[in-house]
């Protein structure tokens, strides 16, 4: 793919994205696509971003699980971008109108104190660079039509990524059984779905390092103090007005989200 | 949360299904659902068909070891159309050590689910059971992987006819790291299960009924309706917190908990 096509596919997800739209797969339009091509178009999306002023401030993982794996029919996981644009705290309220179509998926986060430069990187030397470990929401959203992705899709799209919460508990990974902490996601006060550690890749750490070996191939490194979400643990939740979820993670903490339309509070 | 207990099967047809589920889980066959022949059963008779199992058991010498409560999940509950858990008896016969080869010549289709398992140090009586009162006369808890086999033919079941079954229960393994129960978060505690060293499935313990003390007291409440308690010593499983995966000589099964290590088992012929 020419680079006048990737920019014109990034600005419009540029553009749908600023305008809160949607657009046809681009997969539908362009059958020939690759995976390179993708991520291609996602750094001229976050380009843009970039360039109206906000700043990268880690990575998400995405495609973690078996199930997500099998459904996009691929072998290993996404990455995407994270924005200052895409910060909040625990407690706030995320505004849907900022969103399209989104879904929540309970994390852990790691916030690195240390560079990690891949390829060569295991999740030892994840552990080794990690400062601290946070229970988090991913809030996930598509600017292509009625979720309708294939991998290429959503790799273009940032990895789906809308917004992100992280929790105020902070976990050392070399206390805490990152792998076999289990992961309870209540919604509305009831429970909704569980799940551990191990069902990214069989441990977050694992799942970073990959990513790492990713970037570092395309020789990007970590950065100290970037933080990197791992991969969703826990069932896709839709969000809807007045939506208050808590995701809390064995032996660390919780991270708690509310949603509703045209609030700020 | 109340139930009926009410019993409608006459002496000799409870005697006559627990000969039949006697024979299904000693010869290790399968038969048809219980509620075939008799459309009206109701959970008390199950119950009844159940205790009347137990009894034999235990002429024949079998020791009553404690209870199990199953259909503990959310999803379970509603698949089943109930509101409450069952409850099943475990005897030594059913017990096996952690790491040990399991027969699986004497069961019908076993399949196994993750659990914690209680170990209690004073009696518990119904009805009005709490959580809270679980957690204060538990001595430790433990993880534990029950093989469950139901004996009925083709999965086809419903409550009344597995209650009669006594809950599906066949064998457990208790094993890993007993842990006092206040030192942990009973309700995030995260849960592997390796089939042949390979992820089958996994989960956190609020998947059984929020958290799984809740299991144990809903089991003493069900035990005070049967005019029972829930002795100081018995040990008490408290639900799959994983769904049941099935098992054939050959595998090896691994369960893996967060703060109480692990159980092992391999099965054979």
């Amino acid at each position: 793919m020419n680079d006048e096509t990737i920019q014109k596919y990034g600005d419009e997800l540029y553009v749908a994205w600023l305008e809160r739209r949607t657009v046809a797969p681009l997969l539908e339009r362009e059958p020939d696509i690759t995976l390179a091509d993708a991520y291609r178009i996602q750094s001229r999306y976050i380009e843009r971003r970039v360039g109206a002023g906000e700043t990268v401030v880690g990575k998400k993982i995405g495609v973690t699980s078996k199930a997500v794996q099998d459904f996009l029919g691929v072998f290993q996981p996404d990455f995407g971008q994270l924005t200052s644009g895409m910060v909040h705290e625990e407690g706030d309220t995320i505004d849907l109108g900022t969103l399209i179509q989104p879904k929540a998926e309970a994390e852990l986060a790691f916030v690195l104190k240390a560079d990690l430069q891949g390829p060569g990187v295991t999740a030892m030397d994840v552990i080794r660079a990690t400062d601290y470990v946070v229970p988090c929401f991913e809030i996930v959203d598509s600017r292509i039509t009625d979720w309708k992705i294939k991998i290429q899709d959503t790799v273009a799209d940032n990895a789906s990524c809308g917004v992100y919460v992280l929790g105020k508990t902070r976990g050392d990974p070399r206390k805490l059984d990152i792998t076999l902490a289990g992961m309870v996601l209540e919604k509305n006060g009831e429970l909704h779905s569980t799940g551990v550690g191990a069902a990214v890749q069989g441990s977050p750490a694992n799942a970073v390092a990959w990513l790492a070996n990713t970037l570092g191939e395309l020789g990007i490194p970590f950065r100290a103090g970037e933080v990197i979400l791992s991969g969703s643990q826990s069932a896709l939740v839709p969000v809807v007005d007045g939506d208050e979820l808590v995701c809390t993670v064995g032996g660390l903490g919780s991270c708690r989200v509310k949603f509703s339309v045209g609030s700020a509070a | 949360m109340s139930m009926s207990m009410n019993v409608t099967l006459s002496r000799e047809d409870v005697v006559r299904l627990c000969e039949r589920v006697e024979g299904a889980q000693k010869r290790a066959y399968a038969i048809p659902k219980l509620t075939d022949e008799y459309p009206g059963m109701t959970m008390g008779d199950g119950y009844a068909v159940q205790l009347e199992l137990r009894r034999r058991f235990l002429e024949q010498g079998h020791r009553q070891v404690g209870w199990k409560a199953g259909l503990t999940s959310k999803a379970k509950m509603q698949q089943m159309g109930v509101s409450v858990p069952s409850i099943g008896f475990l005897t030594d016969r059913m017990a096996r050590p952690e790491n040990s080869a399991i027969s699986t010549a004497d069961l019908v289709h076993p399949r196994v689910e993750c659990e914690v398992a209680f170990v209690m140090k004073k009696t518990l009586s119904g009805p009005g059971c709490t959580r809270e009162d679980v957690l204060a006369a538990t001595d430790y808890v433990l993880p534990a992987v029950e093989i469950i086999d139901s004996r009925f033919s083709g999965f086809k079941f419903d409550l009344e006819s597995v209650v009669a079954d006594n809950g599906s229960s066949a064998r457990f393994v208790g094993g890993g790291r007993a842990r006092y129960a206040e030192e942990l978060d009973l309700r995030t505690l995260g849960v592997v299960m390796e089939k042949n060293g390979e992820i089958v499935t996994m989960g956190a313990s609020a998947a059984v009924l929020g958290h799984p003390a809740e299991a144990i007291a809903m089991l003493v409440n069900i035990l005070a309706e049967l005019g029972e308690d829930l002795p100081a010593g018995s040990f008490v499983m408290s639900g799959g917190i994983t769904e049941a995966i099935a098992v054939k000589p050959g595998d090896s099964i691994t369960a893996r908990f967060q703060e109480l290590g692990s159980v092992s088992m391999r099965f054979v012929d």
